[in-house]
């Protein structure tokens, strides 16, 4: 038997296991690292006023980010609103009638260049053709910017969830006589509820911590308003004007404001993924 | 037998069921018709939405393109008082901070799915997925802040130091590791941008490893083959395609990052030859400038979106094609 090779090969592989063991807990590491600043220094900063009072003007003491939640849970809340049926829709069409088309082929390789696109472009998209038109911006513009990156999501595990519903089950109810519609929408759009909820609330997880696109559509707002036609505050653009800022107590109001995406952001997740297991174990 | 539909509408009875039978099937065939054209209709929104950013994008920068032409793209000059503009700073940023960011995410995230699809304990191995997973769910606000706050400040002190004696005394790479070291820059930015991508990039890994037919992988442990052998001679080659489609989407994601890297990139408009040096990406140049921008300027910065949009547009649709195709060619082997 040839040693000296066999030693090799159990060295390389030795070597190589190694290495992806460390880089696995150098990506753990790192998770637990930015979890433990985040809640270190975000809740420090948690408190009452937080929630019930609006940003503080600069150089100013206190205040709270009640504006800034109150604007956020509107933007992404109409936002929901506006990707949610649009987005189930188009995954619909993408599936039942996807086979017969090019155009669908085309759409849902632009929907997939569009699930990554980078979300600052989408921004200047909605600035240019609403912003720059009406000529001031608007919580409106920032629900728009965000639909536009929450539709692809939603289209695309419709899309995935429809596909994974048995055909047979098509089949029955087509031949009991149901009209094509009556099955997208009442059998297997119904099979397929546990999947699409998870699409929607993974879309919600994502516009949630948006911030480039808002900073062009909905800017910011340093006074409480629930005007979706005026410039509004928002949690993520506050984060970064204040995270930015050289005052200490704006820099403590983003880490709390951090601290409340991340929560957020990983609530949702989590949730979707019940929801999600829930549905494969039935 | 009458179908349950004739039941519910008595008054089609008299009319023999042939006929009401006709009346339905034609108005099933109109709501049919609508309902495929209304669908249709949702889903042409994205396809809509791609041209009319293109379009408009193009529309804004027109005034931009037609003083500076083509030479815009390689022209130095970001000078807003003198409405000289160029893009080259910009590029150079997000060219090297996604460069960097790959570099550093590409190993790493290969050698986590290794573990988590060859070596990983059973029990294990769902916690860790989701682990990574919601990794990749942290908005990219969060890296910026934990860049700028905690990473910078630690970099400054031990990272930078140590590449400096180190890398930065080696020929020709050397001037890349010198100059002022306060913890922001493109590197810094670069650093950052691979943890954001990382998890990406590892679970498209991981779930492309996972389709390799177990009888490849058995057959191969069953010949004497090591671990490192497995995943090197059989898993990597089968999944070629959709490692490289998984790389460029982390890619498209870097190029078009844009808080976690205004945070720590230190938006400079000058080039330095030192990746120490604080410099500016497309999108942090857009992040910081648009806000105070005048006609022209922003002007500029929709020319500098539309080149981003176009770089990023490219590389998304290679590791799309890339994807499809090896998940296609997956599809005939099996």
């Amino acid at each position: 038997m040839n040693t000296a090779l066999y030693q090799r090969r159990k060295l390389t592989n030795t070597i190589g296991v190694g290495l992806s063991m460390f880089a696995m807990a150098l990506g753990l590491f790192v998770l637990l690292w930015i979890l433990f600043i985040l809640f270190k220094n975000g809740i420090a900063a948690l408190d009452w006023a937080m929630f019930t009072q609006s940003t503080p003007a600069p150089g100013s003491e206190g205040g709270g980010l009640a504006n800034a939640i109150v604007g956020s849970l509107m933007i992404v809340g109409f936002s929901t609103l506006i990707s949610t049926p649009v987005g189930i829709f188009a995954g619909i069409y993408l599936a039942e009638y996807g086979d017969e088309s090019k155009t669908a082929a085309v759409t849902r390789f632009v929907t997939d260049i569009m699930l990554s696109a980078p979300s600052i472009i989408l921004g200047l998209f909605i600035y240019a053709i609403l912003v720059a038109q009406v000529k001031h911006f608007s919580g409106w513009a920032g629900s728009l910017a965000l639909s536009l990156i929450a539709i692809p999501v939603v289209v695309r595990t419709t899309e995935n969830m429809l596909r994974l519903v048995p055909g047979s089950l098509r089949e029955a109810a087509f031949a009991l006589g149901a009209p094509r519609w009556k099955v997208a929408t009442m059998v297997t759009l119904r099979a397929a509820q546990a999947g699409v909820v998870t699409g929607v609330l993974l879309a919600l997880a994502r516009i949630s911590g948006e911030t480039a696109p808002l900073l062009f559509t909905a800017l910011n707002n340093q006074f409480f308003s629930t005007d979706m036609n005026k410039p509004m505050s928002n949690l993520p653009v506050v984060i970064f004007q204040f995270a930015m800022s050289p005052y200490d107590n704006w820099v403590r109001l983003a880490w709390g404001g951090a601290l409340l995406i991340t929560l957020t952001v990983l609530v949702l997740n989590i949730v979707a993924r019940v929801v999600f297991r829930e549905k494969v174990s039935s | 037998m009458s179908s349950p539909r004739t039941a519910d509408q008595p008054a089609n009875l008299g009319r023999g069921p042939a006929s009401s039978m006709v009346a339905i099937a034609r108005r099933q065939q109109t709501q049919d018709f609508w309902f495929h054209k209304l669908t249709m209709l949702f889903s042409l929104v994205v396809l809509v939405s791609l041209i009319g950013i293109i379009a408009s994008l193009l529309l804004q920068s027109l005034p931009t393109f037609q003083k500076f032409g083509l030479p815009f793209i390689w022209r130095i000059e970001w000078d807003i008082i003198n409405e000289e503009f160029g893009a080259l700073i910009s590029i150079f940023g997000t060219l090297a901070s996604a460069t960097i960011a790959l570099l550093i995410a590409v190993p790493l995230s290969f050698g986590i799915a290794l573990f988590l699809t060859e070596n990983c304990p059973v029990w294990l191995r769902r916690p860790l997925g989701t682990a990574v997973e919601l990794l990749a769910a942290v908005p990219s606000i969060i890296y910026g802040m934990f860049g700028l706050f905690i990473f910078a400040p630690l970099f400054a002190e031990y990272g930078q130091p140590a590449l400096q004696s180190t890398l930065g005394q080696m020929p020709l790479i050397g001037p890349l590791f010198g100059g002022a070291m306060n913890g922001i820059g493109i590197l810094a930015a670069g650093l950052i941008l691979a943890f954001m991508i990382l998890p990406f990039i590892a679970a498209v890994m991981r779930d492309v490893f996972e389709i390799v037919p177990p009888i490849l992988r058995e057959s191969a442990y069953g010949i004497g083959c090591t671990t490192w052998e497995v995943v090197r001679y059989v898993v990597l080659p089968y999944t070629q395609k959709g490692v490289i489609g998984g790389v460029m989407l982390g890619l498209g994601r870097a190029l078009g990052e844009t808080m976690a890297v205004t945070f720590v990139i230190g938006n400079s408009q000058r080039l330095v030859p030192s990746l120490f040096a604080p410099g500016s990406s497309i999108a942090s140049t857009l992040a910081n400038e648009f806000a105070e921008a005048g006609d022209f300027h922003l002007s500029a910065l929709f020319a500098l979106g539309f080149l981003l949009f176009i770089i990023t547009f490219v590389v998304l649709a290679l590791a799309r094609l890339l994807v499809a195709r090896s998940e296609k060619s997956k599809g005939a082997k099996t």
